[in-house]
């Protein structure tokens, strides 16, 4: 760690595996939810677990990210952090802000929450990602701007390479998206429409932004190669990202009431989304294998490869597998969907955040690298969650074929619940998975607490 | 990479890229506003019962269950289509006898609907079931 200031990232990263504890115990509770159907019920019915789930991931994506920046455009910058205390008190508001909302969540019924937080005087409420009160959601806006006025105060005053400004972007992208969870049109096809302009241009466009800078700067860090390289590939990647992610939208607008034009915009640009995700996968392996010299957290290292590859299979293979326009027909809104989010989510965004905090929080906590034992422990949880998800892909997967043929295409089809009773024992195999999921985050976390003697 | 292809000539042509497909979205998105008239139905938005159904849709959260045109919870039945594959009384009905207390069954909250409140969400589902959707879902079971 180069500059005191970087130690910021320190309390973003602790509170975003502290609410991916909640996340995973959320879906464990869905997962048992969909053979035990009236588990916990009427405690926490499925729409209060799934709520929790999702945004509990968004929150600590976004705080994972949140640190990411405080470390990392400091350290490219060449200066301290613009205001460290303005970070400081925005970690805890944000901490503070998304613990009343999962509160408010738990407590009292979702319309009571709606009523009390005037979601009458602008209905933003009850869509998909976007459960968040209203005051929430002002909320996440006052800390991103504080965030982005904070990094690109540093960001101006300092050295600008080609990681910062893309992050940067990326983290502006995000927020100016972000304010269209506010609009929500009584037209139905509209309200979808705009919706995914929150949704899809945040997951395949600008969180890749940050996902690559991030990835870059990581590379930089352990294997030493030139900057000019890795800013190249960059660059490349980025553009192969955005010239096929805007587009890709399409790929949500195919049975939603707008034109049909969008099944061929969409089809084909999506079609591409892959290739950007495979560039990446070379890029990893490519800096990887050209490293000038052995940086002692090989784990890190392969946390970084791993992104390469998870969100190369997650986001680009099992998103290819359902996005043409004639399998989406059939494939639209069933398990297929969840199992590309689920190993799109952990292979892209879940596994860029843990490569950072592994490269960076040995650094913080005074040390180039953990100890060896430390070390063996975290690719032990590296390996855990990574092979759980893909086992709960291919369950889900399997479920999805399944459900796609009963209920679609058989020449008797199945209602949706007959449907789901003949699907059964796949959520049971993927409600295993889900625990060996939890075993390895517990010893992800346990590596932190393992060997405080230093290697290399 | 080779080295003629330089980090500026990368950067230029992210600037560059993005910004052309980007306005092209727009120009999309502008002809999408265009054609919607013909397709979503906005004439039944005229009536205060399906601004009070989609409300009453998103204040109890029905999306983290349902499915809405295939977008939502996978964990209950697809709903764009429900007025056509059930009609309006089972519906409501159905509404009403929630939770089932089936021992072991996904049990759907009881969500204390007046009778008005029954009829918006109806006038809701009806006017998302008719809104042109390209055909899809392929058979009624959504």
């Amino acid at each position: 760690m180069q500059y005191k200031s970087q130690i910021v990232a320190k309390h973003y990263f602790v509170g975003a595996l502290v609410l991916f504890v909640a996340q995973i115990l959320f879906g464990l509770v869905m997962g048992l939810q969909y053979v035990v159907g009236d588990f916990l019920f009427p405690a926490i019915p499925f729409n209060v677990a799934r709520m929790v789930h999702t945004n509990t991931l968004i929150v600590w994506l976004l705080m994972g990210f949140m640190g990411s920046a405080y470390y990392l455009v400091p350290e490219e910058s060449e200066r301290e952090l613009y205001s460290p205390k303005l970070a400081i008190a925005m970690f805890w508001i944000f901490l503070v802000a998304a613990g009343l909302t999962v509160i408010g969540y738990l407590s009292v019924p979702y319309a009571t929450l709606a009523r009390v937080t005037g979601n009458d005087l602008l209905p933003t409420m009850g869509r998909e990602f976007l459960e968040q009160p209203g005051i929430t959601k002002i909320g996440i806006v006052v800390v991103a701007l504080a965030f982005l006025f904070n990094l690109s105060m540093t960001f101006l005053k300092g050295r600008k390479t080609a990681i910062t400004s893309v992050m940067l972007i990326g983290l502006w992208g995000l927020a100016i998206f972000f304010l269209f969870s506010f609009v929500n049109p009584d037209n139905l096809v509209r309200d979808k429409f705009y919706w995914w302009w929150v949704v899809h241009l945040w997951v395949e466009g600008v969180w890749e932004l940050i996902l690559g800078s991030i990835l870059a700067f990581v590379l930089i860090k352990i294997t030493g190669v030139d900057r000019e390289v890795i800013e190249k590939w960059l660059y490349v990647i980025i553009t192969l990202t955005l010239i096929t992610g805007i587009l890709g939208t399409g790929h949500h607008y195919f049975w939603i009431g707008a034109p049909e034009y969008w099944q061929w915009f969409g089809s084909v640009f999506s079609a591409l989304e892959p290739i950007p995700f495979f560039a990446m996968t070379l890029f990893a392996f490519n800096m990887v294998n050209r490293r000038r010299r052995e940086h002692p957290n090989r784990a890190a290292t392969l946390w970084a490869l791993g992104t390469g590859v998870m969100a190369f299979l997650g986001a680009g293979v099992w998103g290819f597998l359902h996005t043409l326009a004639p399998v989406n027909y059939y494939t639209h809104g069933t398990q297929i969907t969840a199992a590309h989010g689920h190993m799109a989510f952990y292979g892209a965004y879940v596994m860029v955040v843990l490569t950072m905090i592994s490269y960076t929080m040995p650094l913080m906590r005074g040390r180039a690298a953990n100890s060896n034992a430390a070390q063996v422990m975290e690719m032990w949880g590296f390996w855990l969650m990574t092979i759980a998800m893909v086992f709960i892909t291919l369950f889900l997967t399997a479920a999805g074929i399944l459900q796609v043929w009963l209920q679609r295409v058989s020449e008797t089809p199945l209602g949706f619940m007959a449907t789901q009773d003949q699907v059964a024992l796949f959520y049971w195999l993927r409600e295993g998975a889900g625990l060996i999921f939890l075993i390895g985050l517990l010893t992800y976390l346990a590596s932190f607490f393992k060997g405080e003697k230093a290697a290399g | 990479m080779s080295a003629s292809f330089s980090t500026s000539a990368a950067r230029n042509m992210f600037y560059g890229g993005s910004t052309f497909f980007f306005l092209i979205f727009l120009a999309l998105t502008y002809n999408t506003e265009q054609q919607l008239p013909k397709r979503d139905q906005r004439a039944q938005l005229d009536n205060p019962a399906v601004v009070a159904g989609k409300r009453l849709w998103e204040n109890n959260n029905c999306v983290g269950c349902h499915t809405l045109l295939g977008e939502g919870a996978y964990f209950a039945p697809e709903l764009g289509n429900v007025y056509k594959r059930r009609g309006p009384d089972f519906i409501k009905a159905w509404i009403k006898a929630q939770p089932t207390g089936t021992p072991g069954r996904r049990q759907m909250p009881d969500f204390h609907f007046s009778d008005k409140d029954l009829d918006d969400i109806v006038a809701f589902l009806k006017y998302a079931s008719e809104i042109n959707t390209a055909n899809w879902p392929p058979n009624i079971e959504g």
